[in-house]
């Protein structure tokens, strides 16, 4: 394992990635340093959630390379001209250091809110299950589930069950927290209490790629935003430039509809 | 109504009703272990696999039961006996009995339509839980193990009960190849008795006994995970 401290958390460069005939990203590179946090922004087809379901490959894609805590990624070249990952092993490894926290949640119904949150730490990593235990608890008590921990997910309103899957992706240390839209499907009221989560996190210095639509909170917590169009990076740069003197006119044209 | 034979016959009574559990346990159960394979045969990607199960599943789901136990004990129970090696072997005793061949015929049989349900189910589990599977890094073969086959029983349970069911009900076929299960014992008692209702009630309140216990047991498994309602 090629590991290096002082390398960046995540290096991706020229993602490209089509479904069919439609090409969805077209050569798309991003950098996040240790404790950036990078907002990825843009209208519906864009191609946001896919590029972050590229860096943990739930998607492959289909040319780029990658380095994730300065490991680079393996690639091999298919029959059918597209990359493969050479070892579903060091997939797996990578990702057991990526936590994503996901539109829909996607905690497992089956489990109590504590397992689902030991359940990586216990059986993919290995760790001592009193050890994930006492950890995991301390992941409730911060984003405010303690005193859930034993329920079963449906019994929790949107915002706790997604507070609890930003819990379960905590607990294996992640080097890099990937959010998908982490808020869009929750009721308004409960937007609140799952961005305060996220804000706290980027306030402790953690690592984090974020596709977001809530544009005032992208505003205020990252370090760099990312407006994305038709798969192309359109605009980069620290959220005062993307928000306040964007360069481009698309840019310019969506930042204005999203500010209202 | 006349029951002052139940003490002549509690014996065979008990026998058979031990005999009627023993196939129903062991084909749901052993039926269950192979109906997992089947179905984890028919969701995968590879393609020899997924039309050997299916043609097992539609060859089972579709001929008779009794044809399929008729075939196996008068079939593979003729040809049996000329494997060179087996009858002297410690297994002959169960193998040339006709419970081994019912129990076989039954077990085949319930993987058949458990492998279907359990392919439905498994394909009912939402992506997205896999997903998040897949994101904390876990292998194809723990996802199965931790998540996926897990949530595919818990959604099939309901439908499993009926299955369980249905399969205690299949179970009085065993007596057409000697075996003395619970509806054999009731068969011989109305023969040697010449009563022709009161073996039958006895035995028809046992099934339905044993079916409140199955749908009991099935009540308690789906009530381990609490669902909102």
């Amino acid at each position: 394992m090629r590991t290096d401290t002082s390398a960046p958390a995540l290096v991706v460069n020229n993602v490209h990635k089509s479904y069919g005939a439609h090409e969805v990203l077209k050569g798309i590179s991003l950098t996040a340093e240790k404790g950036d946090v990078v907002s990825v922004i843009g209208s519906s087809g864009s191609g946001k959630s896919t590029l972050l379901r590229c860096i943990n490959f739930l998607e492959i894609p289909d040319q780029g390379t990658f380095q994730i805590n300065g490991e680079d990624v393996v690639f091999r070249i298919g029959r059918d001209g597209r990359c493969h990952p050479a070892s579903w092993r060091q997939i797996e490894r990578l990702r057991s250091g990526l936590g994503m926290v996901f539109q829909s949640f996607n905690l497992w119904p089956h489990m109590t809110i504590l397992q689902n949150v030991i359940e990586a730490p216990v059986h993919v990593l290995g760790v001592k299950r009193n050890v994930a235990i006492e950890k995991a608890d301390s992941l409730l008590a911060k984003v405010g589930l303690y005193d859930k921990r034993d329920a079963y997910p449906a019994f929790l309103s949107g915002g706790q069950q997604q507070r609890a899957s930003i819990a379960r992706a905590l607990c294996v240390d992640p080097a890099v927290m990937l959010f998908d839209e982490p808020t869009s499907a929750l009721d308004p009221e409960l937007v609140g209490e799952v961005l305060k989560v996220i804000r706290g996190l980027a306030e402790e210095g953690r690592t984090m790629v974020m596709v977001t639509h809530e544009m005032k909170f992208a505003r205020d917590v990252s370090t760099r935003v990312m407006f994305l169009h038709q798969g192309q990076v359109e605009e980069i740069g620290p959220p005062a430039q993307v928000f306040g003197a964007p360069k481009s006119a698309r840019c310019k044209e969506f930042v204005a509809a999203g500010s209202h | 109504m006349d029951f002052s034979w139940i003490f002549e016959y509690q014996g065979l009574l008990v026998r058979g009703a031990f005999l009627t559990c023993l196939l129903l346990a062991i084909s749901v159960t052993l039926g269950f272990a192979l109906a997992i394979f089947l179905a984890i045969a028919q969701v995968g990607n590879g393609s020899i696999a997924r039309w050997i199960s299916k043609g097992y599943c539609t060859f089972f789901r579709g001929t008779p039961l009794l044809i399929q136990l008729w075939l196996i004990y008068y079939g593979l129970g003729s040809y049996l006996p000329h494997i060179p090696g087996l009858r002297t072997s410690f297994l002959w005793p169960v193998m040339r009995e006709g419970l081994f061949f019912a129990a076989l015929a039954l077990t085949l049989n319930f993987a058949a339509y458990q492998g279907e349900i359990l392919r439905g189910a498994m394909l009912a589990v939402p992506k997205g839980e896999l997903e998040a599977a897949r994101a904390v890094g876990m292998s194809a073969r723990m996802i199965l193990r931790r998540i996926w086959l897990p949530r595919a029983i818990r959604i099939g349970l309901p439908t499993f009960a009926g299955e369980v069911i249905l399969q205690l009900k299949a179970t009085p076929i065993v007596f057409s190849v000697t075996v003395m299960d619970l509806y054999g014992a009731a068969y011989k008692i109305r023969q040697d008795t010449l009563l022709v209702y009161e073996p039958l009630l006895l035995v028809t309140v046992f099934y339905v006994g044993l079916t409140f216990v199955i749908t009991q047991v099935f009540q308690k498994l789906e009530n381990a995970v609490p669902v909102r309602r």
